[in-house]
């Protein structure tokens, strides 16, 4: 595992600390995650790449708990999200509390996931007022601002489905950043969108890397990657193999395993 | 036509025939003759049974007449009605709980679970229902004392009196359709895409929460049109309770015509019955399935009321009209006259929604 720089951690930002460290993962014997270690800077934001079943998804997924993992642990800001440390024990939490620790971390899916049987405010607003974190006053309005942040305050009435796909994504983005979250997970969003449908969501991801809320994106954009994270990681089956920042990352890969990924997703 | 449309776009030599304004040319359109004997061929054979029911006095309709809204058929109503939705209200309420318990991660309440749908769905109804009625001859007396023992000293009653035989009606069919709405509940719950699963837990909704206000919601889309089946299955099935002797619908009749000897017509008057309960039930049926399609489509079809108001609006706007329009954009003049300027106000919302939803 060679870092080849570390990033500079730009920011004022002083939560959204993310540390995974020795972090193993195995699906019916096979082991999709060998050791991964990892500090995320508050603020930072990061671009991981990586061919399909590098595990990538999966690390993401083991940030906010989604799945727990074999060994090694993943904190932010210090605290586990699916268990307690009480002396050299790990105690395993109720759901209610890892699901409060869980709304640190927000995650925009790859295939959105919205609520179809909600309106696009609807979705918004559903977690903070089921969580209590907000009246329903409160929440619709915080809910109104952040789809107009997303571009979509004229379409809060609208169900999913009457949504382009860049929409939706978008709309998926308001709803993860309704609970104020520390640290912001996208797996591939725009992995499903169609090619015109992808600039309106890194638009928003690119404003969102200005406002210093720790970003881990996982995406085959490798141009906006090189333009938008503070560094690169490349993982290839189940390991980092290289990390640095962009430019060197994407432009003088030192691994052979970085160049042909590369070479073949420029091709 | 088509060596037209193959041809580029400027002017041929041919001449004017080619050319015409494919805008203005008229459309004829498919003869269906296939289908059209079938319909005429079906529509001789309604008629003609239609005329039988009329003609045929064997259906004796006097007496279907004189029956049909009798104190014993009203009362039968009320027992198929409250047996229906007591037991399906048991049913549903139980069917959830085991519903829930089969998609449990627990090994207990899953087998528990498992267990009694096997169990209640291999009993059938009829039997169940005769023995909880004969309780007492297994267990003679109920109630509460030491465990493992019939020494009942808090509280003791004996079973005939604690089963009453709508008790035992109630017991039977609620039990039997508990184990049947599991499975369309759990078919339901399971259909919804684990997307929604995990992203309602990665918001860090809880489980309560997650399943009344996000996953269920979508599982009614496929749970409604199951449930209603198994609630008319009820309507009808609560006829098995004769065999204890509770006066429900069907009983009720066979009371009269093995006194009367008027079997058709009083049989007919149940039929009758059981249709109007039925048609109330899928009314109802469509309406909830309705507002569970929230969201699933880009806009919802109009209800038949929206569409017969849409119809009834273009037919009061053609009435005024010019013969070529079939549907003027802008409603024309209405008929003078008091009804017709009442209704003036319909014509222009209906057409809307109408266009609204093609």
């Amino acid at each position: 595992m060679s870092a080849t720089t570390t990033a500079p951690t730009p920011t004022i930002t002083t939560t959204g600390l993310v540390e995974i460290h020795d972090v193993h993962k195995s699906y019916s014997g096979i082991e999709v995650l060998r050791g991964i270690d990892l500090t995320i800077a508050p603020g930072e934001v990061v671009a991981i790449l990586g061919p399909s079943g590098s595990g990538k998804s999966t690390l993401l997924r083991t940030i906010n708990h989604l799945e727990s993992v074999d060994r090694g642990s993943v904190t932010v800001d210090g605290q586990l999200i699916g268990y307690e440390r009480r002396g050299d024990k790990l105690y395993e939490l109720r759901e209610r509390e890892i699901l409060r620790r869980r709304t640190q971390i927000g995650i925009v899916f790859q295939n959105f996931n919205l609520f179809p049987h909600l309106t696009a405010l609807e979705n918004v607003t559903e977690a903070p007022i089921d969580l209590g974190l907000a009246s329903k006053a409160d929440a619709k309005a915080q809910a109104l601002a952040l789809l107009t942040r997303v571009g979509l305050a004229d379409k809060a009435a609208h169900y999913p489905r009457q949504l382009s796909g860049g929409q939706q994504q978008r709309v998926a983005i308001a709803r993860a950043l309704a609970l104020n979250p520390k640290v912001l997970l996208f797996d591939e969003p725009t992995s499903a969108l169609d090619p015109e449908l992808v600039g309106e969501v890194l638009d928003v991801i690119r404003d969102l890397a200005r406002g210093g809320t720790t970003l881990i994106i996982v995406t085959h954009e490798i141009g906006f990657a090189r333009e938008v994270a503070d560094r690169v990681v490349f993982m290839d089956a189940g390991v980092v193999v290289e990390q640095g920042l962009p430019e060197a990352v994407l432009t003088n890969p030192t691994h052979a395993r970085t160049r042909d990924f590369l070479a073949k997703v420029l091709a | 036509m088509s060596t037209t449309l193959a041809r580029p776009a400027t002017p041929s030599a041919t001449g004017a025939p080619d050319r015409v304004d494919l805008g203005s040319a008229r459309v004829v359109h498919t003869r269906h003759w296939f289908r059209w004997t079938i319909s005429a061929i079906l529509i001789f054979a309604i008629a003609q049974f239609a005329w039988s029911l009329v003609t045929n006095a064997n259906y004796e309709w006097d007496v279907f007449a004189q029956y049909f809204f009798s104190e014993p058929v009203l009362i039968g109503i009320g027992y198929t009605l409250s047996l229906t939705a007591i037991s399906a209200v048991i049913g549903f309420v139980l069917g959830t709980i085991l519903a829930l318990g089969r998609l449990s991660s627990s090994v207990l309440l899953n087998s528990i679970s498992w267990a009694y749908i096997w169990f209640f769905r291999s009993v059938p109804l009829v039997v169940q229902i005769i023995v909880w009625y004969n309780l007492g001859y297994l267990y003679p007396t109920l109630g509460l004392g030491t465990p493992f023992t019939t020494d009942f000293w808090i509280v003791e009653f004996p079973t005939v009196q604690l089963i009453s035989a709508f008790a035992a009606a109630l017991l039977g069919l609620g039990l039997h359709q508990a184990a049947y709405s599991a499975e369309i509940i759990r078919g339901g719950l399971i259909s919804v895409d684990q997307g929604q699963h995990e992203a309602a837990a990665a918001l860090g909704i809880p489980p309560r929460k997650r399943l009344f206000r996000i996953i269920l919601p979508q599982a009614m889309r496929s749970i409604v049109p199951n449930a209603t089946n198994e609630v008319i299955g009820l309507v009808k099935g609560a006829s098995v309770v004769f065999v204890i002797a509770i006066p429900e619908l069907f009983y009720a009749v066979q009371v009269i015509y093995n006194r009367n000897s008027r079997v058709i017509p009083l049989l007919l008057v149940a039929v009758v019955w059981y249709t109007v309960i039925t048609t109330l039930l899928s009314i109802a049926q469509y309406y909830i399935e309705r507002y569970y399609a929230r969201g699933s489509a880009r806009t919802l079809p109009p209800t038949p009321l929206q569409r017969f108001r849409t119809w009834t609006a273009v037919q009061w706007s053609r009435l005024g009209d010019e013969p070529r329009a079939p549907v003027p954009p802008v409603p024309p003049a209405p008929p003078a006259g008091t009804l017709g300027a009442a209704i003036a106000v319909t014509p222009d919302a209906g057409i809307d929604a109408n266009e609204e939803t093609r």
